[in-house]
């Protein structure tokens, strides 16, 4: 191997920039139908077959979700099915919070708008196609006008931060962690200050608080144990990996199976025991946490040798160096995986249905059993209603966590 | 000396939690009246297992033998399926057909946004129990009769020397190995044509064949025939197990697709351009070039996959397939001690996961690129 000028590289001038793609080419609609769907005689075998087969299926999806369905059990348990059992006369304390949240992420939108390219109006659209489809559901399905109402409330609202946050000035930017900080505290009080406790809490609402507490609190375990998987003492090492093997080689439902019914024989005798949500979010937290450690491992990992050294050459500490220079890099590359462990973890929270919780998938399964709806066969309305809200949140998010995977270049520097 | 005494200190800290916690359960044990040890193994079950010539009279250490058995059953099968399906809607969102491409599509963001758990209990209450009653039962081509009891395929019936037959077939599956190293061997020494998987494939029917003639029929394939309420022949798969394969075997290909189409396209353009350089044609391309490097991108994501479906597969508790989670909470249920049986329980899996992560590394190390 010759020896390159790899020391010089930053002294080169820099490449040409890439040649613009080339502009898609649009075809007449002969042509295109030609070329993508009968350019071969085994593609158009496929072609014929399959749109026969998937048209054949679209018809009878369509059929079901039109005229064969029965959605009066939705629309009797809609609440039900939102919110469990959470009190009736309380319910302004949710409202309320999605109030908060869809201001907080108006402002967010309008002040990464300011610096993100504007998307095409079409794209705008794809993006907020499935939230926009939920919401359209739920309206539908909402016999009182107030729901629809509120929503709309919420959509202004969100709208309305949106303005605001495009004509901020550019310093308020930097206030914006505080600002979720903010919401997040907000929202939570809203729920729980002098409200119910959290064992009267249910359907989608939990969902979101397991899924939401569930990563927020493993992230600062997960962070600790990625760091310590990475120590250089080899005590801390062993049992940090050990911790994290343990438990990424067993299931999530061994664990709440463990919340359920062992977790109170570890409390001391006469030691309070939890109710079953909090026992539920421990198991979640633990398994989450050595999940996270893995994908922070990997961020760390990530960050070139160089960083380390320059800080300690500067004379930082080692928890300096680590702190200030190793875990901002590492954490910002990781982004877009952590959003994908909270998808994962948003549908993973369908398992607490198992130990008995309330969540979205037991009051589906619950509601069949009503006295007015026994026996009707009425598993395929629920689970697919279910099966709506499930993908309409992870299908958004996974879709914005690519596009941060984009705009953050990772993988590409 | 610092670094030393810090050490000390903190596995003395772990130490001691873990010490103060397992007290803690000891006590908590002896004061609900349950065993502390693992004695309580050799009690009877209590567990009626169906489809299963399991008694309730055995012992617990027998039942969760036969949930361990269930629950390899259910993944071995589910990643065989997972892989074959996910290979096919893979390559099919890469197809230059634009319907095939959007069906894989829509196929792969459907089920990979809903939970499996989900998948699976539609596919049992949703789908399976509502397939016609035994009475009107559905069949195909006389392979397959389907109905809401489960479904039934055809399968082999062991005759008069069949345990000396499967000797003969695993030995011809070792000399077809041979075989085949042989032909590796010559095609390195004197580059004629090895064509070792033409010859293992020939050796291995031939001498399968033989042992056939040989032992006169040993083993005879039964289809399932329907007279009214009775499928005789071929092998009953129960609902729940239909209804749990299907569930993971859809859910893990949309995820399996993804990680094959992904594969393709990370290969380097330029391979694919040096191969159409040399003339290769669009079949040598794929076998010679882009796929078997493909393959080692594929390798480590798709071992997590099945690491996955295995860990999936105590989903079928929910419903009710008598592997391994499922037979635990019976156990539990019935009186025996849950810290005990939810620790066998974690160290099953645990085993099961070490065991496919070490056949994942093998077969990872054997297809590393050999570099210095």
């Amino acid at each position: 191997m010759t020896a390159g000028p790899t020391d010089t590289a930053t002294l080169e001038p820099l490449p040409p920039p890439e040649p613009e793609p080339p502009a898609p080419r649009r075809l007449p609609p002969a042509r295109w139908v030609r070329e993508n769907l009968f350019n071969t005689w085994y593609n158009s075998l496929l072609t014929v077959v399959l749109g026969a087969a998937l048209g054949w299926a679209a018809l009878r999806a369509l059929r079901f979700v039109f005229f064969g369905a029965r959605w009066e059990i939705i629309q009797t348990n809609l609440t039900l099915l939102m919110v469990g059992r959470y009190p009736r006369d309380q319910l302004f304390r949710p409202w309320l919070a999605i109030l908060i949240v869809s201001a907080a992420a108006g402002l967010g939108a309008g002040l990464a708008a300011r610096t993100a390219p504007r998307p095409a109006r079409w794209d705008a659209f794809k993006r907020a196609a499935p939230g926009l489809a939920l919401l359209a559901v739920l309206a539908a399905f909402a016999r009182t006008p107030l729901p629809a109402l509120l929503v709309a409330a919420s959509v202004a609202a969100c709208l309305a931060a949106r303005t605001a946050g495009t004509r901020l000035p550019d310093k308020a930017a930097r206030w914006l962690p505080l600002v979720y900080l903010g919401t997040v505290v907000g929202a939570y009080l809203a729920l729980t200050a002098g409200g119910p406790g959290w064992d009267s809490w249910g359907g989608l609402l939990l969902t979101l608080y397991l899924a939401l507490g569930g990563i927020v609190l493993s992230f600062p375990i997960g962070v600790l144990l990625a760091l310590g998987r990475r120590s250089s003492f080899p005590a801390v090492r062993l049992v940090c990996v050990g911790y994290i093997e343990l438990i990424r080689g067993v299931p999530l439902i061994t664990l709440l199976l463990m919340g359920q019914f062992m977790l109170g024989f570890f409390f001391p005798q006469g030691f309070p025991r939890p109710g079953l949500v909090v026992r539920a979010l421990i198991a979640i937290v633990l398994f989450t946490a050595a999940y996270v450690a893995e994908i922070v491992r990997g961020g760390l990992q990530g960050v070139p040798k160089g960083q380390s050294e320059a800080a300690q050459a500067i004379g930082l500490s080692p928890v300096k160096t680590t702190v200030l220079i190793v875990l901002p890099q590492a954490l910002r590359n990781v982004i877009p995986a952590l959003v994908g462990q909270f998808i994962s973890l948003f549908k993973d929270t369908s398992l607490v249905a198992i130990i008995g919780l309330l969540d979205l998938l037991f009051v589906a399964q619950a509601i069949t059993q009503q006295p007015g709806f026994l026996g009707q066969g009425l598993q395929a309305e629920v689970l697919v209603f279910a099966s709506f809200v499930y993908w309409s949140f992870c299908y958004s998010m996974s879709r914005a966590s690519q596009r941060l995977e984009r705009r953050l270049g990772v993988g590409e520097r | 000396m610092l670094r030393a005494a810090f050490q000390v200190a903190f596995v003395v800290l772990v130490g001691a939690l873990l010490w103060y916690l397992l007290g803690n359960l000891r006590t908590n044990l002896r004061v609900s009246g349950l065993p502390t040890g693992f004695d309580y193994l050799d009690r009877p079950a209590g567990v009626d297992i169906r489809d299963s010539p399991f008694r309730p009279s055995q012992p617990i250490r027998d039942a969760i033998v036969v949930g361990l058995v269930n629950t390899v059953r259910g993944s071995v099968v589910g990643i065989a399926l997972a892989t074959v399906l996910g290979i096919l809607v893979g390559v099919a969102r890469l197809s230059t057909n634009w319907l095939v491409r959007k069906g894989a599509a829509v196929y792969v963001e459907t089920l990979r946004n809903v939970p499996v758990l989900v998948t699976i209990i539609f596919m049992y209450t949703a789908v399976v129990l509502r397939l016609p009653p035994i009475s009107r039962a559905s069949e195909w081509l006389g392979l397959i009769v389907f109905s809401n009891r489960g479904l039934v395929v055809p399968w082999g019936v062991a005759g008069t020397g069949a345990r000396a037959f499967t000797g003969v077939v695993g030995g011809a599956f070792a000399l077809a190995v041979i075989v085949g190293l042989w032909r590796s061997r010559r095609f390195d020494e004197t580059g004629e044509p090895h064509h070792r998987v033409l010859w293992g494939g020939a050796v291995l029917v031939i001498v399968t064949a033989a042992g056939y003639v040989a032992f006169s029929r040993p083993v005879t394939l039964t289809l399932p025939t329907r007279e009214g309420r009775i499928v005789q022949g071929g092998i009953q798969l129960g609902p729940e197990y239909a209804a749990l394969l299907i569930g993971l075997v859809l859910y893990t290909a949309s995820h399996i697709a993804e990680i094959v189409r992904g594969s393709i396209l990370a290969v380097p353009k330029g391979q694919t351009e040096a191969a159409n350089a040399l003339a290769l044609s669009g079949f040598q391309r794929l076998r010679f070039v882009v796929l078997p490097q493909a393959l080692r991108i594929m390798l480590p994501p798709l071992a997590n996959q099945y690491l996955n479906l295995t860990k999936n597969s105590s989903l079928a508790v929910a419903v009710g397939y008598f592997e391994l989670t499922r037979i635990t909470g019976q156990i539990i249920a019935n009186a025996n001690p849950a810290p005990q049986s939810i620790a066998i329980l974690m160290l099953l899996y645990l085993a099961l996961s070490l065991l496919i992560s070490l056949v994942a590394n093998i077969v990872n190390r054997s297809l590393a690129l050999e570099t210095r």
